[in-house]
């Protein structure tokens, strides 16, 4: 398979001026310093695409994933490097760009399709599809500026899924529209890949990513900091997004019962940072106190949205009463792990039994990750086995 | 949906041959840091579609929901042309034979001018959403205005020729074919000019106001509403050569579209004593109008090669 996109060494410089000055008099009078900054929104970036690859770009805002793909798409020139596409490239960055308000819908498709770069008369046989797709119906007489953001973005989407071009670049549209819609959007990006396209997506959230990429690179701050299988990807980019976890830092000097740093486990995989869907784990809680106490360990986990995960305490989990002397620990230990994917924080809090006081609770910093090897997305792991049988009475029996 | 080539090229040993002449018809898209004007030129002829779409769109929106719609751009010029007429024939008592006709012909010229121009200083900016998201040569925008302008000045055109019907104007036939140089030059000199502006407006938005104030004094400065002999009268009384005038691009095409379609009436014939327009032939106008289709040509590569030059920031400018 050959190549389908190369990208030689593109950098990208951005000028940031403190204040534009977009008049003759203000330039008059600013002449020669005009106060900017560089910005290297993209620092020496290279990467090759094959052709029918699905690729991903991911990174935070600010990691340059956006101007790359401008870049590929030919909207931004880089500054230095060099971009090779090979095959009619289609960009959806938005959709419905240059739609004209004034104009009906029958009007924008023209326009917007000339505009992408589809002959006339391709548009012309393809129109009836179009329509079809969009579900616009009568209204395509219609302006556009009497269209509801909906129909807007179908029309826009139809026009860009109409050009069947070899190279297609999507900008998080798939973020848009109703669970429906985004659920079509997916179907045809499918059935592009199917058709061997080479695709290439934008996005920061990474389970959407997942799902559809072959590969995925991971910029940060302008930098491809990695490259490679999905999940692998993924979880580099995790890494960098939440940083490596701290330990807890708790200053109050009034506590007589401190938490140490949050440890957690993995025996199955000592070598990896991560672990895999039903591997065992521990979370270690060290303790030391300064006033012997009854007391009782709180674990809270929620993932990186904050949604509570699973929560206990070392009574419920069956510890027992603790007393709490001089130093020790609380492990909690999970026989197997039944979580997907994700990043999730671990709190714990230490409370004394007798008189209702908490005495330390960690700054939620710990965090354990799960790393999806397979295509399944979720959180939750529940594996299930497809079985195809060719007879439908022999599957119900 | 079709597809436009095989689904996998590495499947089978007999599709690798296919594969390869397939590949070889893709055409590969180089984005680098610079751009050869020359390849630049070419876009216009590759993006021709494109570039008549944006047309329609422009006369499309211009008179939407309008109720005389295209009527308008014939009644604007209609009204200019009265108010002249009053003013200049009527008031100053200028003399000049059939001064309607002579006045569209010049006026024809300047609306087109004066009609692409303001459009295309904004067309980059005004299309700033398209700009910053879709991937095409941006000159096609600048080049718009300048085909809607001449859609306008075909209708124009049209009240021309009814005009000359109606008066019964003698065409000088001779000069005629001069009239295609003569529009060449200026679509070429109008387009040059549609372009380096809209690159120039993106940094600096004072262009398009400026510009209101220069396209006034350049009217005033082309012999329309005057004659052309009137300043060379001037010209030749101080012993300064009359080709200066011809140093302004629309003037040899003014004149030449004087002298075709309002030259034959020869206006000693009618009584007055007043020379209008140079009275040499055909080449004697042919040379200024070459003169400004190699200038025309030139300031059009010159104006690609700075809008190309400022057209790599376009998406962060705007």
């Amino acid at each position: 398979m050959g190549v389908a996109i190369e990208v030689e060494g593109v950098s990208k410089r951005f000028r940031l001026y403190h204040e534009k000055y977009m008049t003759l008099k203000e330039r008059v009078i600013h002449l020669g310093n005009l106060p900017f900054e560089e910005f290297w929104a993209l620092r020496d970036v290279s990467l090759e695409i094959s052709e029918g690859e699905t690729v991903g770009l991911i990174g935070h805002n600010g990691s340059g994933k956006s101007t790359l793909l401008k870049c590929i798409g030919g909207i931004l020139r880089p500054t230095t490097g060099l971009i090779r596409v090979r095959g009619q490239l289609a960009a959806m960055l938005e959709l419905g760009a240059g739609f004209n308000a004034e104009l009906s819908g029958r009007d924008n498709i023209f326009l917007n399709a000339t505009l992408l770069g589809m002959p006339k008369k391709e548009i012309e046989r393809r129109f009836d599809e179009i329509v079809d797709f969009s579900e616009l119906g009568g209204f395509i007489d219609n302006q556009v500026k009497f269209y509801s953001s909906g129909m807007y973005m179908k029309l826009g989407f139809a026009i860009a899924v109409s050009f069947e071009p070899e190279v297609l670049l999507v900008d998080e549209v798939l973020a848009v529209g109703d669970e429906r819609f985004q659920q079509k959007c997916l179907d045809k990006m499918k059935e592009f890949q199917r058709d061997g396209r080479t695709i290439v997506i934008v996005s920061h959230a990474p389970d959407v990513l997942r799902t559809i990429c072959d590969r995925i690179f991971v910029l940060d701050k302008g930098e491809k900091v990695a490259g490679g299988p999905a999940g692998e990807a993924v979880r580099m980019f995790r890494e960098r997004l939440f940083g490596t976890p701290a330990a807890s830092t708790r200053e109050d000097g009034s506590a007589t019962i401190r938490i140490g740093q949050v440890k957690v486990e993995h025996p199955a995989s000592a070598d990896r940072e991560y672990l895999e869907p039903g591997e065992p784990m521990s979370i270690v809680v060290p303790f030391t106190a300064s006033e012997p106490d009854e007391v009782k360990v709180n674990l809270v986990i929620r993932d990186v949205r904050g949604e509570l995960v699973y929560a206990t305490d070392s009574e419920v989990a069956g510890a027992g009463d603790l007393v709490a002397r001089d130093s020790g620990s609380v492990r909690f230990r999970f026989e197997s792990v039944p979580l997907l994917d994700g990043t999730f924080t671990i709190q714990v809090s230490i409370q004394s039994l007798s008189a209702s006081v908490l005495h330390d609770l960690s700054d939620g910093e710990a965090v354990f990750q799960v790393m999806n090897p397979s295509k399944e997305t979720g959180m939750v792991w529940m594996p299930a086995k497809a079985e195809v049988g060719s007879d439908p009475a022999a599957l119900v029996e | 949906m079709s597809l436009r080539r095989p689904v996998e090229p590495q499947g089978a040993q007999e599709d690798t041959l296919e594969a390869l002449t397939l590949r070889r018809e893709v055409p590969i898209r180089v984005v680098a840091a610079d751009v050869r004007v020359w390849q630049r030129l070419g876009d216009v002829w590759t993006y021709r579609e494109l570039l008549l779409s944006l047309v329609r769109k422009e006369l499309k929106v211009k008179y939407k929901n309008s109720v005389l719609g295209f009527l308008w751009s014939m009644l604007n010029p209609l009204l200019t042309l009265i108010v002249y007429y009053f003013v200049f024939q009527i008031v100053l008592r200028n003399g000049i034979p059939m001064f309607a006709v002579f006045l569209l012909c010049g006026l024809l010229i300047w609306n087109f001018f004066s009609a692409a121009l303001p459009g295309a200083a904004q067309s980059v900016v005004a299309n700033a959403g398209i700009v910053k998201k879709v991937a095409f040569p941006r000159e096609i925008l600048a080049l718009a205005p300048v085909g809607a302008a001449l859609f306008f000045f075909s209708l124009q055109a049209l009240i021309l020729l009814a005009a000359v019907v109606v008066f019964q104007v003698h065409v000088a036939w001779a000069f005629v074919p001069l009239l295609v140089p003569a529009l060449v030059g200026l679509v070429l000199f109008t387009s040059a000019l549609a372009i380096f502006l809209a690159a120039v407006n993106v940094y600096l938005r004072d262009t398009q106001h400026l510009l209101e104030l220069v396209l006034m004094a350049w009217f005033w400065a082309t012999p329309i509403a005057y004659q052309y002999e009137l300043i060379a009268f001037h010209l030749r009384v101080r012993h300064w050569p009359t080709w200066l005038m011809m140093l302004n691009p629309v003037t040899p095409v003014v004149v030449t579209v004087q002298r075709a379609i309002y030259g034959s009436p020869d206006p000693l014939s009618h009584g007055s004593r007043l020379s209008l327009l140079p009275m040499h032939g055909p080449v004697y106008y042919l040379i200024p109008l070459f003169a400004v289709i190699v200038v025309a040509a030139v300031l059009y590569v010159a104006a690609l090669a700075v809008f190309n030059r400022l057209e790599g920031n376009f998406a962060e400018e705007l």
